[in-house]
Parts: structure tokens; C-alpha cells; sequence
């Protein structure tokens, strides 16, 4: 019910809002001192607080990454945790500066509602969990059945278009929220759970008996993930979406959060050089100092190594890279040159 | 005595004209504000370059809703799923208002029993029931129908024809709608008439002062008929039956579970706070009444029905009114276990799939508010109704 409020809220910020136009949220944020990200409230892996209240999280990571950018230190950002339902409006309306997000990239949120998706940091897929009891080894076999899924994503139309495209019937159960979609898969009121398939993964854990169920190989929807900005402001979505082009772009070129200081005093890549900011100044033009991308690494390490940490096969989630490789490992990961 | 009549006449109309010059600025200033609100809205929107405008509804809305009482798919408009979503969350609010209103009197009248034990209990009831957040007796209702009923394979069966398991209660829909919608318009115009015959009949009973037997005759005339009816159409209608087919029954009309855990959490805790008022009614009656009436010897029964039960009503309707006011704004917890109505689907699923938030909120605000505002109307005409009755 907190949802429904901010979005009251969030309207009422709309009404009240003074019109006086604003200031590029690049300035606003340096004058404030402090980025506000918007993030999902508590997915392990992509945002979450560790046992000792920090928080963590592929997406936190992207966040600290931008702060660090901006204003030179990873910690002067803050995290406003929204669900699916007032994200759009809490950006909208200003409250926070960007959404480092579960959110899906689409036609309709891109178009007409005053957002914009600044790029893809995460490729993502809509997959299907069932109880091992079922033996049930591929989606098609799913005619009939009933899935419990968690609205306010795309993931009830994609389900509705692949089931009709395939001829399958089905029953959706659709709940608010995630934890309670799960729980009722659980409880026995669905045969299949179904989520993009980092969520499976995430909110899986929670599951009394993981070892009892198993996430079917099909992946029935393409799930681009990424920061979503205000359309009005050019200026900060290409702020946004370079700092996070940069972090790709160390992990091409080598550059750790380990060895950046090495690599900036000594490499003699002109490459590294200008993503670095020696000899060049390619944050100038965007109203970042020469060390932008520099900082970011510095604080976060290359996009490898935050998937690594937050992800991938050390933790809990034990995700593999699979589309989200560099493109020149096969995945679809692609930094536009740095020039 | 005219110079008095004359300074009283200018003392009220000075009165009168500052008062209402009040009222108009005080009238305008809201509208100002009100108008300036509206237009920062419009111009902020505008800038944030925020599409507006209702042409969404008429595009197709492509997901799917779980429980449909209008013809709904994947093909239809936004506004055909939220017609559905506005209907569940109607049905969901009358039958948990006809729950709730029988139960809460039966309780609050327990509540005033001479006998210790069912007084006991009725209070019980009604603290545990007050004192426990809604929200957390929804996931308890929720879970609890979840966990002890079979899966489909495993269903309670009644002679073959209507299964109860986790996924629902599935009762035996009618093959044709042509038909069932006929069978139900006959059974409805039955039940009609024979209202209308007892009470007729009923007068014209009084009037002769029947007693005992003859009492009955109504109320037998007024329930029979129409149930009648209902047997005549069951054995003549062609029941599709439902049949296991892979993970779930086909076939068949199904009440889902979030219906069933959303309608019993609705209706126990809106009892609770049904049967206060109730017990609060009945104790507005002076006791000089009852004691009076059992003077002239009137039966119990007599005194209770037509003596107590009238004047509580006067104290009981309004509160009741507030009640059911509640309990319909309490629906939208829904969104928390799945039941597709209006808060979940449209202020949800739409909103979220169109981004036009303020539209699909406006709609939402406005619509609850509509259906808050009827009720409250047919609650006031009842009330005056009452009070009417009363003399």
C-alpha cells in the first residue's frame, strides 16, 4: 500500500511542482552533491543490504559507478527503493535522478511517457520455474497449466503471446509483488513460476527447497535491462549512458579496478590513454572533469568484475555471463568506440 | 415597533451580506487555487514532455485476467479489462457485504445473550478480529485455503460433478449461455412475483390476525417459489461437467482461491466492527420500551421484532452505511493476493504497461469514488426509509 501512496504522492508532486524549468540534472545533482538512483526494493544480487546494512548489488554498483563519475566519490549517492508501480512517476516528477532498475526496455515505456532508456546494461530473459515432482522438461509442455507470476513487469504479455503463438492455454495468477508470487508457486497454487531469469535465480533462494525445482532451458522473451532517464535532459542520459559504456569498455581494454592507477600512469594504448583521461579530456564535453571514467573504475572496477561480484558463479546466485559476454566473447556486450 | 422591525430586517440583511461576501471569496479562492493547480499540472507535464490523453483505452491490453465475468481476452481494450477488474472488484464487494451484514447482527446480538457463553464468545470474536491488521488476516486466510486443499490430481470431489482443490472450487458451468441466460431471467422474474404475492398475502394475514401456521405461508410462498424455479431450470439446462485434463480441470465454472481467502477475510473482519454497531443499536433502545411492551404481554419475538429491532435500526443504519463504505474501499488489498480487481489490474498491470499514470490514476480515484457515492446514496434512501417507518 506504501506503492499506491507515492504514487499519490508523486501526482501531487506533479500539481504542486513549481514550473519554473529546471536546471540540467547534471547541475542539480553537483550542487546537490549527492546522486539519487532509484532501485528495486530488495533483489539479492542487484540490490540488496548485506548483513551489515550496506547496500549491494549489480545495480548499486552502476549507481556508486555514476556518483563516482560525477562527483569523484562512489559514496555520494543515495537509493531510493521503488517498486514497479511509482518508479515511472517518482522519475518523472524529479524525486530521483535516475532509475538503475530492473526495467525492461520497451516500445510503450520509451515512447510518450516522458522517459527514456539511456542503454542496455544487462540482457535478460523471461524463463519458467516448475517442481521437479512435475516432470516437466520444456515450456511447450506446460498446455493447461497454471503460472503465478508478479505484475507490473512484461511479464504477463509475455506469456500471453508466447502461450497463443505456441496454441498452449493457461491460467495466470498474477500477484503485486514477487515474494508473494513465489511463495503461493510454493504453496502448490501454480505449476510454473515465471520471472526474468536473474529473478528466478535471485528470488529462488528464498524457496524452503531449491533443490526441488528446476528453471526450464526456454527463454521466451528478450528482457534488455537498463538505467532509465528523463527524455528531456540529453545532456544527463549521455552522461548515464557513456559512464556505463566506459565500465564495458575497461573490461575490453583490460582495465581494473586493480590495475587502473598502473594503467594511467603507464600504458602507452592511446585507447586507455583517452578513456583515462591522459592527454585528452573526453568528460569536458559532458560537463565531467578529465578523470570521469577513472574514477568510476576505480570505485567499482570494470563491468566484468561487477557482474563477477554480484552474480556470477562466486555468489549465492552463481549466474554465467551467457548473453551479457563482451561482443567479442559472443555476447552482446558493445561499447561504441571512445574518440 | 416598526423602527424595531426595520433595524432587526437591516441587522440580518448586513448579517446575511457579510456573511455570503465570505462564503463567495472564501469559494473563489478555492476555485483559484484549485484552476492554478490544474494548469501547473498541464504545463509540468507538458515540459516533461509526459504524453496525456485517453486514447490507451481503446488499445489492446494483451495480458491476461484470472477471473473474467464479462467476455475478456488477450485481444481486448484497456477498457474492457478494466470493466472486468471494476466488475470482480463489485462482486467481491457485494458478497463480502452480504456476508458480513447477516453474520455481524447474528454476533452483535450474541454479544447482549443472557447466556455467558455465547456472549463470551461473540466478544472474542470481535477483539480478536479488530485487533488484527487486515492485511495479515488476508495472507492468513490466503495460505490457509492454499495449504490444506489437495492439488488438482488429488481433488475432493462431491458425486463426480464439482472439485475442490488449491487451484479452486470448479462447479459444472451450463453448456449453452443462450439458455442459462434465459433459465436465469425466469428465476429472477419467479422470485419477483412471489415477493410481490407474500406480501400481499402477508397483509392480508395480518389483517385477519393469523398466528402460528398460517405466519408461515409468506415467507414459505416467498423462498419456495424461487427455489423451485431454480430446481425446474438445474434438471432442465444441459451442465457441462468438468474433467481433469493435464495440470488443471477444463471445463466448468471455477472460484478461484484468491476469491474465496479475499470474500472470507472481507466479511469476518467487517463483522467485527458490524456487530459493535449493532450492540451499540440495540442498547440505544430505552429498556423503558422492552419492559412495557412485556407488560402488555406481548410475545418475545414480538418485542424484539417489532419493537427493539426498529428503533436500534435508527441508531444502526448510518454506522452501517460507514461500514460498508470501508469494507468496499478495503477491497483494493487485493492487489497483495492476486485477486484480479481494479486496484491490481488497472492501477496496476495497466498502468505500468501504458505509463500513463496520471490518467489511469484519475480513473481509478474517480471510479472508487462513484461507487463510494452510490452506495452511500441507496444507504441514505434506506436510512430515511427507516426513520420513516419509525413514524
Amino acid at each position: 500500500m506504501k506503492a499506491y501512496f507515492a504514487a499519490a504522492l508523486a501526482a501531487a508532486a506533479a500539481i504542486l511542482m513549481a514550473s519554473s524549468a529546471t536546471a540540467g540534472t547534471l547541475d542539480e545533482v553537483k550542487k546537490r552533491g549527492k546522486l539519487i538512483c532509484g532501485v528495486a526494493p530488495n533483489i539479492p544480487g542487484f540490490a540488496y543490504a548485506d548483513d551489515k546494512g550496506v547496500a549491494r548489488g549489480f545495480d548499486v554498483d552502476f549507481c556508486r559507478g555514476l556518483a563516482a563519475a560525477i562527483l569523484g566519490d562512489a559514496e555520494k549517492m543515495q537509493l531510493t527503493r521503488l517498486g514497479p508501480r511509482d518508479a515511472f512517476a517518482q522519475l518523472q516528477t524529479g524525486a530521483v535522478d535516475v532509475l538503475t532498475h530492473r526495467f525492461t526496455w520497451t516500445y510503450n515505456r520509451d515512447n510518450g511517457g516522458g522517459i527514456t532508456f539511456a542503454m542496455t546494461y544487462f540482457y535478460d530473459g523471461q524463463g519458467f520455474m516448475v517442481k521437479k515432482s512435475a516432470n516437466v522438461d520444456s515450456v511447450n509442455k506446460l498446455n493447461g497449466a497454471s503460472v503465478c507470476i508478479a505484475q507490473g513487469t512484461t511479464t504477463e504479455l509475455n506469456i500471453a503471446d508466447y502461450f497463443r503463438a505456441h496454441n498452449l492455454t493457461y491460467k495466470i495468477v498474477s500477484f503485486a509483488d514477487l515474494d508473494e508470487a513465489r511463495r503461493a508457486y510454493e504453496a502448490g497454487r501454480c505449476d510454473a513460476w515465471s520471472n526474468d531469469r536473474s529473478s528466478l535465480a535471485a528470488r529462488g533462494l528464498g524457496l524452503q527447497k531449491r533443490d526441488d525445482h528446476v528453471i526450464l532451458p526456454e527463454t521466451i522473451s528478450k528482457e534488455p535491462i537498463g538505467p532509465v532517464v528523463r527524455k528531456d535532459d540529453g545532456q544527463w542520459m549521455d552522461v548515464v549512458r557513456w559512464t556505463v559504456y566506459a565500465l564495458i569498455a575497461a573490461e575490453e581494454l583490460g582495465v581494473t579496478q586493480a590495475n587502473v592507477d598502473e594503467m594511467k600512469k603507464s600504458s602507452q594504448s592511446p585507447e586507455v590513454k583517452r578513456l583515462l583521461g591522459v592527454g585528452d579530456n573526453l568528460g569536458q564535453k559532458n560537463g565531467l572533469s578529465a578523470e570521469w571514467a577513472y574514477n568510476a573504475i576505480k570505485a567499482v572496477g570494470n563491468y566484468g568484475e561487477i557482474f563477477e561480484r554480484n552474480l556470477g558463479p562466486k555468489t549465492r546466485l552463481a549466474l554465467s555471463r551467457g548473453p551479457n559476454r563482451l561482443w567479442k566473447d559472443g555476447g552482446l556486450l558493445y561499447a561504441p568506440p571512445f574518440r | 415597533m416598526a423602527f424595531a422591525a426595520l433595524f432587526t430586517a437591516r441587522y440580518w440583511t448586513w448579517r446575511r451580506l457579510g456573511a455570503l461576501s465570505i462564503q463567495a471569496l472564501i469559494a473563489a479562492a478555492v476555485l483559484a487555487v484549485v484552476w492554478a493547480a490544474a494548469e501547473n499540472a498541464l504545463a509540468n507535464l507538458a515540459r516533461l514532455k509526459i504524453k496525456t490523453g485517453f486514447e490507451f483505452l481503446e488499445r489492446p491490453a494483451g495480458f491476461a485476467i484470472a477471473q473474467r465475468l464479462i467476455p475478456y481476452s488477450e485481444s481486448s481494450s484497456y477498457f474492457a479489462a478494466f470493466l472486468t477488474a471494476l466488475l470482480n472488484t463489485l462482486v467481491l464487494a457485494a458478497v463480502a457485504i452480504l456476508i458480513a451484514t447477516p453474520l455481524g447482527f447474528a454476533i452483535g446480538v450474541a454479544r447482549r445473550a443472557p447466556n455467558q457463553l455465547l456472549a463470551g464468545v461473540a466478544t472474542a470474536y470481535v477483539e480478536t478480529l479488530r485487533n488484527v491488521p487486515l492485511l495479515l488476516q488476508l495472507f492468513f486466510w490466503y495460505f490457509a485455503v492454499l495449504q490444506t486443499l489437495p492439488a488438482p490430481r488429488a481433488s475432493h470431489s462431491l458425486l463426480g460433478v464439482i472439485f475442490l482443490n488449491n487451484r479452486g472450487l470448479i462447479l459444472p458451468a451450463p453448456a449453452d449461455a443462450g439458455s442459462a441466460a434465459i433459465a436465469l431471467g425466469a428465476i429472477l422474474a419467479v422470485g419477483a412475483l412471489a415477493a410481490w404475492g407474500a406480501r400481499i398475502l402477508r397483509r392480508r394475514l395480518e389483517a385477519g390476525g393469523a398466528t402460528g401456521g398460517g405466519a408461515l405461508l409468506a415467507p414459505a410462498l416467498a423462498f419456495g417459489a424461487p427455489l423451485l424455479a431454480l430446481l425446474a431450470a438445474a434438471a432442465t439446462l444441459h451442465w457441462e461437467r468438468p474433467v481433469l485434463s493435464g495440470f488443471n480441470f477444463a471445463g466448468g465454472i471455477v472460484v478461484i482461491p484468491e476469491f474465496v481467502a479475499m470474500a472470507l477475510a472481507l466479511s469476518l473482519y467487517s463483522a467485527a466492527y458490524i456487530a459493535e454497531i449493532v450492540r451499540a443499536g440495540i442498547a440505544s433502545v430505552a429498556p423503558g420500551q422492552v419492559e412495557a411492551a412485556r407488560a402488555l404481554g406481548l410475545p418475545p419475538a414480538i418485542v424484539s421484532l417489532r419493537i427493539v429491532i426498529p428503533q436500534a435500526l435508527r441508531a444502526i443504519v448510518p454506522p452501517l452505511a460507514n461500514e460498508h463504505l470501508r469494507l468496499l474501499r478495503n477491497t483494493t488489498l487485493a492487489a497483495a493476493i492476486a485477486y484480479p480487481d481494479l486496484m491490481l489490474v488497472f492501477a496496476g498491470t495497466v498502468l505500468n504497461q501504458t505509463v500513463q499514470a496520471f490518467e489511469v490514476m484519475a480513473i481509478t480515484v474517480a471510479t472508487y469514488l462513484a461507487i463510494s457515492l452510490v452506495v452511500s446514496a441507496a444507504m441514505n434512501l434506506y436510512n430515511r426509509r427507516v426513520l420513516q417507518a419509525g413514524g
